[in-house]
């Protein structure tokens, strides 16, 4: 029967080209406009780190200010101190920590020819790589060794790589940067995190880093901070020493706790080198830490875009006058039906058989709005990419994912639009359109 | 006219009529909605910056070199793009406005740690500051040479003298911020710092920010390493002058890197992408979405005159004018816009309620929900004038015939 009616579908389809087409290209209108917002929020709101988002931890120390609620109340300010991370680090009570920040260099290739040029640099520690489960071309991270003898060694992304080694294994060769020496010990694959979890203080969309060096080398050399730095008070006097005394916050620290027991002795041990810093005049405000999984501190950061949001909720309101339009369409179609079917009706169709019938022509009409939508979806993702650039180029591509979700919702969407006019059309009694002719 | 028949022959099949109405009504809150934020976003990308935008660009200078002594390339930088013919002035500073990163402080006008301050942006200049930036000086004066001081990024000593905008006068004083010249306010809770000019308007680097128009120039000259020429040309010189500052930056120093050279009027554009896109994004939503509106009318009415083809030529037979059988659709039509519009401007207050409680948006101004109404009025009008002229064609004789 099934094939029958997909004949019966057919045929009606073609009956009333049209009107077909009118309706097929509204549905597809309606799920390009909602599929591309949805894409663009699917991927903002993604886990960028789905085998073990739910085992990393942001640490949020709250040393700030006593008397300045600021725009967000009493909250824990979003970094570190240098101080805290530093003593977190040395403590190394977590599985795996990581006290990490942003900074640029200037790297000068060899050969005369060749220009100097800015790379972004991550400044960070051994943990990092295998805590966020970073993949390598050729090599590896560093050991504990380096971080605490601030070897002079360079982790560099695929891309650095081949600009400045042509793509070859450069494990082992020497990179020049800010006048000093690195050794490369490993170039990391592809990498791309979208949300760009571990750093969203300094854009949550932006680009991963270029390069990643040892923090402690970095902090010795007093090598350039690109990323946002935050002060309460003033450091008592001038000079880097004072600064990396002071209040201020630049450091980004995440642990990796495996079980539940892991993070409460984790948060247990938070507060108590709290309580111990409060013995020594710091944290002046209640105490207040706080240890958030990455997608808890995503929702924290706000990461998904307002503007997002606003162009999703639009877009599904879109998508609903488009339903409306292809309900007046369908009926317009069935009742045009009239006539075939009473005649089925009367010749002893029974009015489930008309309604499974009438159904699958809707599903029908949905499958081909639904393929056109994809197509008009990506048009749309594409013409977001046009208008916001750079920005949004890691949010603008559908995986097989989407591809369903927006098959789905265009099936889904003409068989909502299809069950009041196939009950209208089926209780057509039989014989009744029959008597004009 | 005949409004009490077609109103009689609306209810006795009103799904067709229903939907349409439900469509103009979701279609117009919509629509107010979306232009609601769109009269926004462009009233903030409207905003001066307060500089002479057209005029000025800006490049950044990144030192690596170890002998890199970046106090004398500065001063000999400045030197030599003030020389520049065409170059009206130049200055070394650490942001431009609505570049997005920069330097913020607060500022008190009593001491102490327990006050709160009042959030500025900074801008490091020296006397060519207000020249370079095309700020307009109310009060006060300028800073002098001899004052410009010479900062590492960990300092926290501040100079003596500071010039703000008139819009952090007027927070730092409310209730007089005219009293603002001369006067002494507190920076890092209990340094004093003398108010000694008064700038009509400038823009701080974050244009997202509440306090955008407050700012503060500081006579300093900055050695952070890296930092940013911003460079004013005389009218139309600009985009010569752009590759020239370049190249002779990069070859006067090899000891640092030079990049990012923008014009202001670049600046702004990347500044403001986001809402221009979303003001394009917007519009083009609300074209197809009338449009495909419009079609739903022009296909229901087109499906109501087919059906009702032996009516309209009976009617004709009985010595209806052709007009007055155009008529009926449209005024059919009317009264269901109608009805659709009064529901779209309950839906559009409370879309916008909605909106204005889950996003920071702001609630819609009164004028647009009688404009919308009166378009979708329109539009319906339009859609159906087809069928309806396509109506009026039906010959008398079809009443005759059966089908």
């Amino acid at each position: 029967m099934f094939s029958y009616y997909l004949k019966l579908g057919w045929l009606s389809i073609r009956r009333n080209p049209l009107l077909s087409i009118l309706m097929i290209s509204a549905i597809a209108v309606g799920i390009g406009a909602s599929m591309s917002t949805i894409t663009v929020n699917y991927l903002m709101s993604s886990d960028p780190i789905p085998q073990k988002s739910d085992q990393l931890f942001y640490v949020q120390l709250d040393s700030w200010d006593p008397n300045n609620q600021g725009d967000d109340g009493f909250e824990p300010p979003d970094q570190v101190t240098y101080i805290d991370a530093m003593a977190l680090m040395k403590a190394g009570k977590a599985y795996r920590q990581v006290a990490s920040n942003r900074s640029g260099l200037v790297l000068e290739p060899e050969g005369d020819d060749e220009r100097p040029f800015s790379v972004d640099a991550r400044n960070t520690w051994s943990d990092f790589f295998p805590m966020f489960d970073l993949q390598f071309l050729y090599g590896s991270g560093w050991d504990d060794a380096a971080d605490q003898n601030m070897d002079r060694v360079v982790v560099l992304s695929k891309e650095i790589n081949e600009k400045v080694f042509g793509g070859e294994n450069s494990v082992g060769r020497s990179v020049r940067m800010d006048g000093m020496d690195f050794k490369v010990v490993g170039v990391l694959d592809d990498f791309l995190a979208v949300p760009k979890f571990y750093d969203v203080t300094n854009g949550a969309f932006n680009d991963p880093e270029e390069i990643y060096i040892p923090f402690n080398l970095a902090v010795e050399y007093r090598l350039d901070r690109n990323g946002n730095t935050s002060c309460w008070k003033p450091s008592d006097g001038d000079g880097f020493e004072a600064f990396l005394n002071s209040e201020c916050i630049w450091i980004q620290f995440w642990a990796e706790l495996r079980t539940e027991q892991e993070k409460q002795e984790y948060m247990a041990f938070l507060d108590a080198y709290v309580e111990q810093q409060k013995q020594l005049g710091r944290f002046p405000r209640p105490l207040n830490n706080r240890l958030s999984d990455v997608m808890e501190w995503m929702e924290i950061q706000e990461v998904v875009e307002e503007d997002a949001q606003v162009m999703l909720g639009l877009s599904i309101l879109f998508l609903v006058v488009c339903l409306l339009n292809t309900i007046g369409l369908l009926l317009a179609k069935f009742l045009g039906k009239s006539g075939d079917i009473s005649l089925r009706r009367a010749l002893g169709a029974s009015r489930s058989s008309l309604f499974i019938q009438h159904m699958i022509e809707s599903a029908m009409i949905g499958l081909g709005g639904g393929i056109f939508g994809l197509g008009l979806a990506w048009l749309g993702l594409r013409g977001i990419e046009m208008l916001f650039g750079d920005f949004v180029e890691n949010m603008v591509s559908m995986d097989w994912v989407m591809v369903l979700t927006a098959m789905a919702l265009a099936v889904a969407s003409a068989l909502l639009a299809g069950l009041y006019p196939t009950w209208r059309a089926c209780s057509i009694a039989p014989a009744s359109q029959l008597k004009v002719q | 006219m005949e409004i009490g028949p077609i109103w009689r022959a609306l209810m006795r099949n009103k799904t067709g009529a229903v939907l349409i109405a439900l469509q103009i009504a979701v279609t117009m809150a919509i629509m107010v909605n979306a232009i609601s934020i769109m009269q926004e976003r462009a009233r903030v990308m409207a905003r001066p910056s307060g500089v002479d935008e057209h005029n000025i660009f800006h490049i950044a200078s990144i030192g690596f070199a170890e002998d890199f002594n970046e106090r004398v390339t500065v001063e000999e930088d400045l030197n030599a793009l003030r020389a520049l013919p065409g170059v009206v002035d130049a200055i070394q500073s650490n942001s431009v406005p609505m570049s997005g990163g920069g330097w913020s402080m607060g500022l008190q006008t009593e001491p102490g740690a327990e006050i709160d301050g009042t959030g500025v942006a900074l801008y490091f200049v020296d006397e060519h500051g207000i020249d370079t930036f095309g700020l307009e000086l109310l009060s006060g004066e300028n800073f002098t040479a001899t004052e410009i001081e010479w900062r590492e990024r960990t300092q926290t000593k501040w100079p003596d003298r500071t010039i703000i905008t008139r819009a952090m006068a007027e927070a730092l004083f409310p209730d007089d911020p005219d009293s603002a010249l001369g006067k002494t306010v507190y920076i890092n809770d209990d340094e004093p710092i003398t108010i000694s000019g008064i700038i009509k308007q400038m823009q701080a680097p974050w244009n997202g920010w509440n306090g955008v128009e407050r700012v503060m120039l500081v006579p300093t000259h900055t050695l952070f390493g890296s930092t940013r020429y911003i460079i004013r040309t005389e009218a139309g010189l600009r985009d010569e002058l752009m590759p020239q500052v370049e190249q002779l930056l990069a070859e006067r120093e090899k000891g640092r890197i030079v990049r990012s050279m923008r014009t202001m009027d670049e600046t702004r554009e990347r500044s403001y992408r986001g809402d221009a896109s979303m003001i394009k994004m917007l519009t083009f939503t609300i074209v197809l979405l009338v449009a495909i509106t419009a079609l739903g009318i022009v296909g229901l009415a087109s499906f109501s005159v087919n059906r009702r083809t032996r009516q309209i030529g009976t009617r004709r037979a009985l010595g209806a004018s052709k007009v007055a059988i155009a008529r009926y659709f449209m005024t059919e039509n009317f009264i269901i816009s109608l009805a659709g519009v009064s529901i779209g401007a309950a839906l559009t207050v409370a879309l916008n309620m909605l909106m204005v409680e889950t996003f920071a948006l702001t609630r819609i101004t009164w004028y647009l929900v009688p404009l919308a109404m009166l378009t979708l009025c329109v539009v319906g009008q339009v859609a159906v004038f087809g069928p309806a002229k396509k109506a009026s064609s039906v010959p008398p004789a079809v009443a005759t015939r059966t089908v």
